[in-house]
């Protein structure tokens, strides 16, 4: 409800009812003028903490649902022969879109990691040299043992994939997966 | 504090002598001070030296806040129209170019229109606005209804004015000749009229009287 606007105010005189929304919306004394902004003001209150609700809701759904997941199976990742002693190599798990990382640390150490940095999903870059996975986007790293945060901004862990070596081939076989 | 009811602002084009008292007087307000937002006007200055001070009429349907794009012309309970937002003007000349009667005007490096507001400062504590405080021949005048009536007993306030097929109902009140028609002044019509010459008596029109007076 708004202030009724006198009919004498209006340009042709009709009353209010018959006005244009626009000029409702956009009235022209003060009084009015102010009624509406408090309003407006109210509205984008009450929905942007609605929505901030939503949006956390949605966070905590999302969350728990990732959370402490093993995906299981055996999944081809790589050949031993294809990665020399310090490369690495980029892969998928069948079913997801995210990319890993398989390292080789030593001719007999592998490690995988997901690649996404856990601070805001930039790709990292691994340096087996000095041990760690590299962030160049806020100069965060990660220990390439454990893929726990080492410095920068991120502060969780890297999820880490099980590796299974017979043979020749590199299988993997879950995901460790602690998000949140 | 509102506007008192009881006083209102009259023009009476009539009496003003040119002296641009209510110009300066205008500039020193303190909400403007160095700027004037009344201009003193010349009605046909190759054939006579009568001015006319051009002071905010307020309407009733603010023309320069009906073409507002940015919601930023607004108008006190009182009726008074002020000056444009800051925050909210844009500086686009839309309210300059509609305005009927030729008030706002653009102060392009604020970026801001500024027109006459009757002097809210002191009209809303119950003084006089500066330009009616100065006016020597009190062209400008700022009071109450019984008494101007009484001071004019030849001249009557009018309120409504027809500009093209607009009628604009305004707060502030023009003194016209007493005998003038009682119907809007055709403002547009008033344009055509020559200026100068007319025969001051019974036949007298209100189109005549913007056209020059007597
Ligand atoms: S995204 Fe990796 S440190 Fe910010």
């Amino acid at each position: 409800m708004s202030l009724q606007i006198p009919d004498d105010r209006t340009p042709d005189g009709k009353p209010e009812s018959e006005q244009p929304q626009w000029r409702r919306d956009f009235p022209i004394d003060w009084p009015e003028d102010n009624y509406i902004s408090r309003r407006d003001f109210t509205r984008f209150l009450v929905l942007t903490s609605f929505a901030f609700a939503v949006g956390q809701t949605w966070i905590l759904a999302m969350g728990s649902m990732g959370r402490g997941e093993d995906r299981q199976g055996r999944e081809l990742v790589a050949s031993v022969d294809d990665i020399p002693e310090g490369g690495a190599k980029t892969f998928t798990i069948k079913g997801t879109k995210e990319p890993f990382l398989l390292v080789r640390m030593s001719e007999n150490t592998f490690v995988a990691y997901g690649q996404k940095c856990t601070h805001l999903s930039c790709p990292l870059i691994p340096q087996p040299e000095m041990g760690r996975l590299y962030c160049p986007c806020h100069e965060g790293a990660f220990d390439l043992q454990t893929g726990h945060p080492m410095m920068g901004p991120p502060r969780r862990p890297l999820p880490r994939v099980r590796l299974e070596i017979s043979g020749n081939k590199v299988y993997a076989t879950g995901v460790e997966d602690h998000r949140l | 504090m509102p506007v008192p009811e009881h006083l209102e602002f009259f023009i009476d084009p009539n009496r003003c002598i040119g002296c641009q008292a209510c110009v300066q007087a205008c500039a020193e307000c303190d909400t403007h001070r160095g700027y004037s937002m009344i201009q003193l006007d010349y009605i046909a200055r190759s054939e006579s030296p009568q001015t006319v001070p051009i002071v905010c009429m307020h309407c009733e349907s603010p023309t320069c806040a009906e073409v507002c794009p940015a919601d930023a012309v607004k108008r006190t309970e009182d009726g008074v129209v002020q000056s444009a937002r800051k925050p909210r003007c844009i500086a686009c000349n839309n309210c300059v170019l509609a305005c009927p009667f030729g008030v706002p005007k653009m102060e392009t490096p604020m970026e801001l229109m500024m027109k006459c507001d009757m002097c809210y400062d002191r009209t809303s504590v119950g003084k006089k606005p500066m330009c009616a405080s100065v006016c020597p021949s009190q062209a400008l005048f700022y009071g109450a209804r019984d008494q101007i009536e009484r001071q004019r007993p030849r001249s009557r306030p009018i309120h409504r004015f027809l500009f093209g097929r607009q009628i604009i109902v305004t707060k502030v009140h023009l003194m016209v000749p007493f005998e003038s028609p009682v119907a809007p002044m055709d403002v547009i019509a008033a344009f055509r009229e020559t200026v100068i010459g007319h025969v001051f008596g019974p036949n007298f029109s209100a189109e005549t009287m913007v056209g020059g007076g007597k």
